[in-house]
């Protein structure tokens, strides 16, 4: 009846105990304040179902940032033994428990907080950027986001109910097959991940369709906003790269569960063919994550210089590059499995080529700022603290990619302070700059600015602590995922270094929890009223802060690139105030149910409850034939409907 | 954008001094922990040049690192909003003079380093044996769960947790596991190479002085991976010899019905020293994986 699920299910160790009464209470608390406010219809009407792009970001985004809490909580977990744990002590968490621990933390910063942030600021900013009223696949963007909250909350199931993978964040067999794990920790892992894939998948397939068939009329490619290109580039990796992903999950599932050798070492199976297949996904996820990165930089600096974006065609170039690139440098991440040198050097010089096009993009951006006025407000901070970083992370990049300098650093904490590097000063600094720049014009008001920089500053000086000393100690030989050590080594006092970083960080996000906090609070005094607060240059300012339902009134016609700059400078003409009856897609709970049956068929499956898991994936089917099988149902905003609506923005910003 | 005021010279020197007191951090890290610093002090030619390399590469990158550090300064010094001194060109978007040197260095950089990279890759293949006067020794290499086992097939021991060799003399390694995939690393003379079961992987180095060196797996193999680290001591012939002999005169003896009981898992095992009953253990342990499983 319940498969392998028994009461010892549920008994863990002290620190997790804690951990999972948190998350009840914070989830009791959650629900509580939803039944006290009343606001279950509003979510279910306004939110749960909705279709619209702008939602659906705002509910990946924070769904990403719950993530993220957890996630980071894993990595102080992790300091926090690492500093502890030396000779004789043996820290406060088992062995066994630290790789759950390091393992969540891999697999929830990669495919729940960096696919989420970059598939949120996609749905919020690019129908805006492009000038589109809605997204190609309404209904395919909503399942997209909820298969991935689910695999979000599988994974904070995985917390409470069993254990967590303990094979590290890409579970290489055979240490995940099921010879050497036979419990249910690779399962979770292994439904969470699928769960998500498909719903990245399904989101790339939409923007990529977005973006090439939705543009407002006269908007070439080549006139297309830089975050826009990176989100086509970053939307191919994810169609190419992400069926890898699922193939070879799929795979592993027939080893596990149906006792095939694809991945074991003995009977035929073959490990290193696993390592090949989920690199060939995992390189260009990490460029999944960091193109949109370099896509809001190339928003954030020109509109805080007062110019133009420098050398356009080339980022453009730069983007392509990158793009291709990213497929023909997989092997880099295992230069140590014994290949020969013809197979390694290769690989190693298309990975230096990589360099170029992201050194000629950091050139371009320093650039923009030449001859401009530059403000400093936060958004900038964060490329300022980025450019430091980043090229730092490029560096010991390229020492990386030389095969016989990887084999000295490879595995060790140098790698991982590289990564975090580029990760973190990449991808996560990218994001809190374009979380500020952008706020204004989802919310409709501001975050806070002083508490921003205080942020900045602590995430800066806590970066430079917890990942900088890391390099020394992947000199020292000091290899990843230890949960303990020798006191002969040397390390512990650098650990200890490393975890005040790590604090310092944790005071770095608690500003920045208090600083949404308070601005939401606050935010009748901080309302954006002009829906153009910065002096943009694209189209998401030419309309109101928060935007109305339909984006645009009127549908804006484009010729040249920085359209709204145009306008301002007088060297386009003001849009016609013509309105038009507007179709929207109607609201669908089908994303949502399939959602919570995809959450229920993974886990099922991980403990092997075949009758449910069959019974949900049958429910999953139907749902999906309904839908398809469905008219096409939109609602209609009449051209007066519009007239008005627009009239009432316009008298809300007078009043103010 | 108004009201809010701009410090951005504070910041600058804020941030200056941060990056700094980084910079500064370094050299005295590197004099304080000197004597753990494996790879920037190695012990053996192959890590030796491997470091060098690493010097090499660092040095040709600094030539783009630092003036992108530089001018990140600098423009945000000058180009400041109320600094009424600097230039304004909201139209300066394009220049095909500058684009033409940031896409040409970098270029000429990366072929520099990948040129340098791609001729160390083929010296230091690991696979490559040293050229040296004198005869290269074997040790096979055994990564358990969660030890190392190491075979010498030429003198009939062998021992855990624990290798010696004399100096200045290359040794070959025969890398397998028995076991999920692990990583042999001994920083102090020679990089990493994975230990997987059913595959033979090789790894050629020499020590050129006496010590002991820190061995460990640098891949993550299951609950006891961190404490799968030895000793790795390098002595000179006349050590070697006696420790030999003394392993050929233990009393525990390492057969195939023994290293079946060893190769259970187990966790912080002692050193231990080995007479070898079968010389062909190595080979017989990747075959193994090589038949199917008898039911």
């Amino acid at each position: 009846m319940f498969g392998k699920l028994t009461i010892e299910a549920f008994k863990h160790e002290a620190s997790q105990n804690v951990a999972v009464c948190m998350m009840l209470l914070s989830g009791i608390g959650i629900i509580g304040i939803i039944f006290y406010t009343k606001s279950w219809k509003w979510l279910w009407n306004d939110w749960f179902t909705s279709v619209d792009p702008k939602r659906i970001g705002v509910m990946y985004i924070i769904t990403a940032l719950l993530m993220f809490f957890k996630g980071f909580a894993d990595a102080v977990m992790m300091r926090l033994q690492q500093a502890l744990s030396v000779g004789d002590s043996h820290g406060f968490i088992s062995a066994g428990h630290f790789q759950e621990v390091f393992s969540a933390h891999g697999t929830t910063m990669i495919f729940f907080v960096g696919m989420g942030v970059v598939f949120g600021l996609l749905n919020l900013i690019v129908p805006l950027q492009i000038g589109a009223r809605d997204v190609a696949f309404p209904f395919l963007n909503a399942l997209g986001f909820w298969l991935f909250a689910s695999a979000c909350v599988l994974s904070l199931v995985s917390l409470a109910v069993g254990k967590f993978s303990q094979a590290g964040w890409l579970a290489y067999p055979p240490l995940s097959g099921i010879e050497y794990s036979p419990d249910e920790g690779v399962d979770y892992w292994i439904w969470m991940v699928q769960i998500a894939g498909v719903g990245s998948t399904m989101s790339g397939i939409n923007f990529l369709v977005t973006i090439l068939k939705m543009r407002c009329p006269g908007m070439t490619l080549m006139k297309m906003p830089i975050f826009v290109w990176s989100a086509l580039c970053a939307m191919v990796l994810v169609i190419f790269a992400f069926p890898i992903l699922t193939a070879t999950l799929y795979m592993l599932t027939l080893d596990r569960y149906l006792g095939m050798h694809f991945f074991s070492a003995g009977e035929g199976g073959n490990p290193m063919l696993y390592v090949n297949l989920i690199w060939a996904w995992g390189h260009p996820e990490v460029y999944i994550l960091i193109l949109p990165a370099f896509g809001i930089f190339s928003e954030v600096v020109p509109t805080f210089s007062e110019k133009r974006l420098f050398g356009y065609v080339s980022m453009v170039w730069a983007l392509i590059l990158i793009t291709f690139l990213s497929f023909v440098v997989w092997l880099h991440h295992f230069f140590t499995m014994g290949a020969g040198p013809n197979v390694n050097a290769f690989f190693g010089v298309m990975t230096m080529l990589i360099a170029i096009p992201t050194g000629v993009k950091i050139f371009n951006w320093l650039f923009t700022k030449f001859r401009g006025r530059v403000h400093f407000t936060s958004p900038m901070l964060w490329f300022f603290a980025f450019v430091l970083n980043f090229s730092v992370g490029g560096m010991t990049g390229i020492l990386l990619s030389s095969p016989p300098v990887d084999y000295q650093v490879h595995n060790s904490l140098f790698l991982i302070a590289h990564f975090h590097g580029m990760v973190i000063g990449g991808m996560l600094f990218g994001f809190f700059s374009g979380f500020t720049y952008w706020f204004p014009k989802i919310t409709g008001f501001f975050l806070s600015e002083t508490l921003n920089r205080y942020a900045f500053w602590f995430w800066f000086t806590g970066f430079l602590l917890a990942f900088m000393p890391l390099y020394m100690l992947g000199f020292m030989g000091a290899t990843r995922r230890l949960d303990h050590y020798e006191a002969s080594t040397g390390w512990n006092s650098i650990f200890v270094v490393v975890g005040i970083g790590a604090a310092i960080i944790l005071c770095g996000i608690s500003v920045q929890a208090y600083g949404l906090f308070k601005s939401i609070k606050d935010r009748k005094k901080n309302l954006d009223i002009t829906g153009d607060p910065w002096n943009g240059r694209t189209l998401e300012w030419s309309i109101p802060s928060p935007p109305p339902i339909y984006n645009f009134a009127i549908t804006p016609t484009v010729d040249q690139l920085d359209p709204l700059w145009a306008i301002k400078r007088g060297q386009a003409p003001q849009p016609q105030k013509d309105y038009e009856d507007i179709h929207l897609p109607k609201n669908t709970p089908m994303g949502l149910y399939i959602g919570v049956l995809s959450l229920i068929v993974g886990f099922a499956m991980t403990w092997h409850i075949l009758w449910l898991a069959i019974v949900c994936f049958i429910a999953i089917i139907t749902c999906l034939i309904i839908r398809l099988s469905g008219e096409d149902e939109h609602d209609v905003i009449t051209a007066a409907q519009v007239k008005e609506m627009e009239a009432a923005s316009i008298r809300r910003r007078e009043v103010v | 954008m108004k009201n809010r005021i701009q410090f951005v010279p504070l910041m600058l020197i804020f941030a200056g001094i941060i990056v700094i007191i980084v910079l500064i951090m370094q050299p005295i890290s590197v004099h304080i922990f000197r004597n753990n610093i494996a790879v920037l002090f190695p012990k053996g030619i192959i890590a030796l040049q491997e470091r060098n390399l690493l010097f090499i590469i660092q040095a040709l990158m600094l030539l783009v690192i630092i003036p992108v550090y530089i001018l990140t300064f600098i423009f945000s010094w000058k180009y400041r909003v109320n600094n009424p001194k600097a230039k304004y060109d909201p139209d300066l978007v394009d220049n095909r003079l500058a684009e033409y040197i940031w896409w040409g260095l970098p270029c000429i950089l990366t072929l520099i380093v990948g040129a340098i990279t791609w001729v160390e890759t083929y010296r230091l293949d690991p696979l490559k044996p040293i050229e040296s006067d004198k005869k290269p020794m074997t040790i096979q290499v055994v990564a358990l769960q969660w030890k190392w086992l190491f075979i010498y097939p030429e003198e009939k021991i062998a021992s855990l947790n624990f290798v010696q060799f004399p100096k200045q003399i290359p040794i070959h390694f025969e890398i397998t596991a028995d076991a999920p995939m692990n990583s042999f690393w001994i920083p102090h003379l020679a990089g990493q190479i994975y230990a997987m079961p059913k595959m033979r992987t090789e790894l050629n180095l020499i020590a050129d002085v006496e010590g002991d060196f820190r061995g460990s797996s640098a891949n993550l193999s299951g609950e006891g991976f961190a404490g799968m680290h030895f000793i790795a001591r390098a002595s000179s012939e006349e050590d070697y010899h006696h420790w030999s002999e003394s392993a050929k005169k233990s009393t525990k003896v390492l057969s195939m019905e023994e290293y079946n009981k060893l190769a259970a898992p187990s966790e912080n095992n002692p050193a231990e020293i080995y007479q070898l009953k079968d010389e062909q253990l190595f080979n017989q342990i990747i075959m193994k994986y090589m038949h199917p499983k008898e039911k």
